[in-house]
């Protein structure tokens, strides 16, 4: 049986950085798709370092507005810069969205669990991202292509709504150039223009090369697209034990003590936010918790 | 050169399916290419080929007159096209668009009938296959219809 995710603890002792935020900046913002931006941030303390694993998460706070969970979507092996990739749906995140160069915001974390990249050492990797899903995985990306000698096959599956939806293109060019990754991208729905695949993201996922018996997947996306490539997935016989998902839920405090983000007897921010399948199965897209 | 027999054999369509069995269907069979840009079908034309794709990529497109052409969804290499022949009035529901040169088996439908309705075996064997496509293509449409990335 795989291990669960693990914890890694790099926060600073004491409550700074955990329940007092800090001060960061806004080095650069880029815009992703309409509605999505990357802010990349500098500590406001010069020479302060903000190590992190793949698929943790910060809370991100807009002052004066609120503050949110956004997963960490940057190099891990960077860590004097973070990168956020943040979509304006509220209040708080639509003015996190609209910072600009020089702004100043408050991070604390980083909190949660990590993808098992390491753990998927010596295994084929597939990674599978639906729409933003794929700001959680970058970190596992780069971190998996730091070390690719160290994996077997690497397919990374990506779906979007449309072609003007899909998050780092560029970057997805770049990936797909290189010899030592299948880069599978599809979107729902184009126009006649588009020349890649149209089709749900389960679709291509056939088309993905993995040896089932020897294969840890990460998978990050909406719930439905999760629900139904987790079928998809053990229908071609990947355990449960090695399929990771990345679960959501209104997370607050990020210490596992406010309870909003409960999820039967577990927390996300605590517990999560990455889970095996097997782990969290009774649980997963059910409607009464 | 392979015969149209074995093309169906490699092809996951046709995996398993009995020597006999497929000796009958490829006789209903016969190699196609097209060019990209060319139509495999258009819509309201008669459906009179089932296509079973060997290489290449067709757009399976609805057409809007607001919004032109839309790809509804791509077909590849070990793929099939074309699911309506089996219903009345027999009719094409959608374009399909070769995007790139694109080689595939056009089993004639009325032949492909007939031998199912004298070899229910074989109608069988065939209705099987058919129907976990038409499963496959009815999952695929919720998920779209459901907009898993609307936010």
């Amino acid at each position: 049986m795989a291990p669960e995710p693990e914890k890694p603890d790099f926060r600073p002792s004491g409550a700074e950085g955990l329940l007092l935020p800090r001060l960061f900046r806004v080095e650069s913002r880029r815009r992703e798709i309409p509605d999505t931006v990357t802010l990349t941030l500098t500590p406001a303390e010069a020479g302060t370092e903000w190590p992190f694993a793949p698929g943790q998460f910060n809370m991100l706070t807009a002052f004066g507005i609120g503050e949110v969970p956004i997963s960490i979507s940057g190099d891990p092996a960077e860590p004097r810069r973070l990168l956020h990739t943040i979509r304006a749906v509220g209040a708080a995140t639509g003015t996190l969205c609209r910072l600009t160069r020089g702004d100043v915001l408050g991070v604390r974390g980083p909190f949660g669990t990590a993808w098992p990249v390491q753990e998927a050492e010596g295994h084929d990797l597939v990674i599978i991202a639906g729409g933003l899903g794929l700001a959680p995985l970058r970190p596992a990306i780069y971190r998996a292509l730091a070390h690719r000698a160290a994996y077997g096959n690497l397919e990374l599956v990506y779906g979007a709504r449309t072609p003007r939806d899909i998050l780092y293109y560029r970057e997805l060019q770049r990936w797909r150039s290189r010899f030592d990754v299948r880069v599978h991208v599809t979107v729902d729905s184009a126009p006649e223009t588009w020349r890649g695949r149209v089709g749900v993201v389960t679709k291509i996922l056939a088309y993905a090369r993995f040896d089932a018996a020897n294969t840890t997947a990460l998978v990050c996306g909406p719930g439905v697209m999760m629900r139904f490539t987790v079928q998809d997935l053990m229908a071609r016989g990947v355990s449960p034990e090695h399929i990771f998902v990345s679960l959501e839920r209104h997370m607050q405090c990020g210490l596992g003590l406010c309870g909003h983000c409960q999820l039967g007897p577990l927390f996300i921010c605590k517990d999560g936010p990455v889970f095996s399948y097997a782990r969290v199965k009774d649980w997963f897209e059910k409607r009464e918790v | 050169m392979e015969t149209i027999e074995e093309l169906l054999a490699a092809h996951p369509f046709f995996r398993g399916m009995a020597p006999p069995h497929l000796a009958a269907v490829a006789e209903c069979g016969r190699r196609m290419q097209f060019k990209a840009g060319e139509f495999l079908c258009r819509e309201n034309e008669e459906a009179r080929d089932f296509y079973v794709i060997l290489s290449g990529s067709v757009a399976v497109e609805i057409f809007s007159f607001r919004r032109g052409p839309l790809t509804t969804t791509t077909v590849e290499e070990g793929e099939v096209l074309g699911w309506l022949w089996f219903e009345e009035p027999y009719h094409w529901h959608l374009d399909a668009r070769a995007r790139q040169v694109t080689r595939v088996v056009a089993l004639e439908v009325e032949a492909l009938k007939s031998r199912c309705e004298k070899d229910h075996d074989l109608g069988y064997e065939f209705m099987k296959r058919y129907a976990h496509h038409l499963a496959v293509q009815f999952r695929i449409t919720k998920l779209q219809l459901v907009d898993m990335y609307g936010s």
